[in-house]
């Protein structure tokens, strides 16, 4: 199919159109002696939000520019709705992009940038000024179409780019780490309106991000990766309460790795004894990686741990408590349960009755 | 330990006063020191400005402006300021049609041959005009004759053709080349053309597409600046067209200089304002444009 093809584009016709899917195989891309992407196969179903996570460097991003076009892969292939696109030249492939970096054009204004792609493809002036508003009232910035870029705020930015991206009724909508550059709140604010707007247009997306708060809160599914490879696909509450591998666990929310021993199918930690998820040796030294909701703590006098901070965060209270061989963990305790829990409180600590993941001791 | 206490200081500086912006005293004198090199720079500007402009308005009896009212019908005024004119503006041409997609290309695709490039368009600086200049002349009268009744010696006829030497353009490109070649690449450094090229691809738009719609408006002023440096050059060149023996405005100026040392005076005093009025254009263009997409 052609790319810049002559359709109608708009709200409309992006709400009547399949999600098309992705299909990535074995995507290789090397700088040098770097591999970016190592043999990375992954599948991206039509209409469904998929967050790449990673820390820097992991090859996230590299996928999503290959997936683009901007970035051609030294193996492998990348396929839409089933066609090999991977030697199809960026401009050919029907894709919106959102970047990190502010990408309006300076030179034109807020309407002008969203009917870029309109005017790329020859669309009246009349279709194009119409189909401006239709995305500026989609994304709340109807009433700024006359402003230039530097007039706005970079969260307005950021949605306009958003507009600008739908704009061309694209097959496939690509978010580079486009809430980066924002404050907190607007990257909140943001980051739900994105969703909404992907819910509403049933349009596929793939979201690159290392903040692994907004992967978990608007994706579908995410796919964690290291090292040019992905370590998990699995949707945010799997991820979180069953992680594959011990990177994920460490890197996805907040992870305690407490010294182990193990005995059979049992790990023994913190004085007792909780059956073990995932693969486990059999015998000897192991870290068990715990989330902080998942350790119980409560005030003893007679207790070996003993409270360094306590920091409020609404309904849950987070403690840092200092054990003996200089082991420190977090633990997450109902504020209103947790006033006698004050930093110097002795306190013993247990891992709640749930199995628990283990990793090699060296890891 | 340290993550959990930056994340208690952070939540208990959340609700916290923001410390008042301190404020820099001004240094005393400053004022004073920046009157004084102005001044300085003032004086060593206009003095010979206001010398010459002195000379050519001096009359026995008195002040007269009537060398300025004999420049347009001097002999031979307007055919070379029309013809350094005509240079000038295929110089700007020539130089940003190497050059423009030259800068972009090493910015975004080519960045390993970006100081080969810097090294290439340096060259110029680092050789005098002199050696350039009595190089092309020797092809110039070398040239004709190898090629002789082949096309090749009709084209050096025609680059050396006095009404319009075209020679001049492709001598004045290669001197303009470091200052072109530093103007657009601030302007290419300045914005993060990168990303604003892939935007603009990832929807739809061709290389060329990319360069006039995107590249060359986000570059305005750089080839604004670039194209004002090469006029300058030009209006300004003697020693190329001297030795390959063309007239240009220049050379002109230096041959009535002997017969009309008031009115070559005057016509420089005149070119130099010329090339002010071209530069505060210039400038005014950019400041409507930018104005027009701040307002």
């Amino acid at each position: 199919m052609t790319a810049v093809s002559a359709r109608s584009t708009g709200p409309d016709e992006l709400r009547e159109r399949p999600g098309v899917p992705i299909r990535l195989e074995q995507l290789t891309r090397r700088y040098g002696s770097v591999v970016a992407l190592d043999r990375l196969d992954l599948d991206i179903s039509g209409g469904e939000f998929l967050a790449l996570l990673g820390p820097s460097g992991c090859g996230k991003t590299t996928a999503l520019r290959a997936i683009a076009g901007f970035d051609r892969p030294d193996e492998g292939r990348v396929l839409l709705d089933g066609r090999d696109i991977t030697g199809t030249p960026a401009n050919k492939r029907d894709m919106g992009m959102v970047f990190q970096a502010y990408s309006l054009f300076p030179n034109l204004t807020v309407a002008d940038n969203v009917a870029f792609g309109l005017r790329v493809r020859r669309r009246g002036r009349a279709e194009r000024s119409g189909r401006a508003r239709e995305l500026l009232e989609l994304v709340g910035l109807a009433d700024r179409g006359d402003r230039y870029p530097h007039q706005l705020s970079g969260g307005q930015q950021q949605r306009v780019a958003l507009a600008r991206a739908l704009a061309v009724a694209p097959q496939v909508l690509l978010l580079d780490e486009p809430l980066s550059a924002l404050d907190a709140r607007v990257r909140v604010q943001l980051r739900e309106e994105i969703r909404r707007i992907q819910l509403e247009l049933g349009i596929t997306t793939v979201f690159v991000t290392h903040d692994q708060a907004e992967a978990l809160s608007v994706a579908d599914r995410v796919g964690v990766m290291r090292e040019g490879r992905l370590e998990q696909v699995a949707s945010p509450d799997e991820l979180y309460e069953r992680p594959a591998t011990a990177f994920v666990a460490e890197f996805v929310g907040t992870m305690n790795r407490i010294p182990a021993t193990m005995t059979g199918r049992e790990v023994e930690l913190l004085g007792t004894r909780r059956p073990v998820t995932g693969s486990a040796p059999e015998h000897g030294a192991v870290v068990a990686l715990v989330r902080p909701e998942a350790l119980l703590a409560h005030a003893d006098p007679q207790g070996s741990g003993r409270v360094i901070t306590r920091t409020f965060s609404g309904a849950v209270t987070r403690l840092a408590i200092a054990l003996p061989d200089d082991i420190e963990v977090r633990v997450d305790v109902a504020s209103a349960a947790s006033a006698d829990l004050t930093p110097g409180t002795a306190v013993t600590v247990a891992p709640a009755e749930r199995p628990v993941l283990v990793a090699p001791a060296e890891t | 330990m340290a993550g959990v206490t930056a994340l208690a200081e952070s939540v208990a500086g959340a609700g916290g006063v923001a410390p008042e912006t301190p404020v820099r005293p001004g240094r005393r004198g400053a004022g004073a020191w920046r009157y004084a090199v102005l001044a300085v720079l003032g004086v060593y500007f206009l003095v010979p400005i206001a010398a010459s402009v002195w000379f050519t308005v001096r009359e026995r009896d008195g002040v007269s402006l009537e060398t300025y009212a004999e420049i347009p019908g001097a002999e031979g005024f307007a055919e070379s300021l029309t013809r350094s004119l005509a240079l000038a503006g295929l110089t700007v041409v020539l130089a940003l049609l190497l050059m423009v997609p030259t800068v972009v290309l090493v910015n975004l695709r080519l960045p390993r041959l970006r100081t080969t490039v810097e090294l290439l368009t340096l060259m110029p600086l680092v050789l005098p005009p002199i050696a350039l200049v009595v190089g092309v002349r020797s092809v110039l009268s070398w040239a004709p004759d190898y090629f002789l009744n082949t096309p090749l010696a009709e084209v050096f006829f025609a680059l050396q053709e006095p009404a319009l030497p075209w020679i001049l353009v492709f001598v004045y490109v290669v001197l303009a080349l470091p200052f072109v070649y530093r103007a657009l690449d601030a302007g290419v450094r300045g914005a993060d053309l990168r990303t604003l090229s892939e935007a603009a691809r990832n929807l739809g738009a061709s290389w060329p597409r990319v360069l006039v719609s995107v590249v060359l408006p986000v570059l305005r002023t750089s080839v604004l600046n670039a194209s004002f440096i090469t006029v300058a050059l030009v209006l300004g060149e003697f020693t190329v067209a001297n030795i390959l023996g063309f007239e240009t405005f220049p050379t002109w100026i230096l041959r009535i200089g002997g017969s009309q040392p008031q009115l070559s005076v005057a016509v420089s005093v005149l070119s130099l304002l010329v090339t002010w009025v071209l530069l505060l254009m210039i400038s005014a263009l950019d400041r409507q444009r930018g104005a027009k997409e701040s307002s």
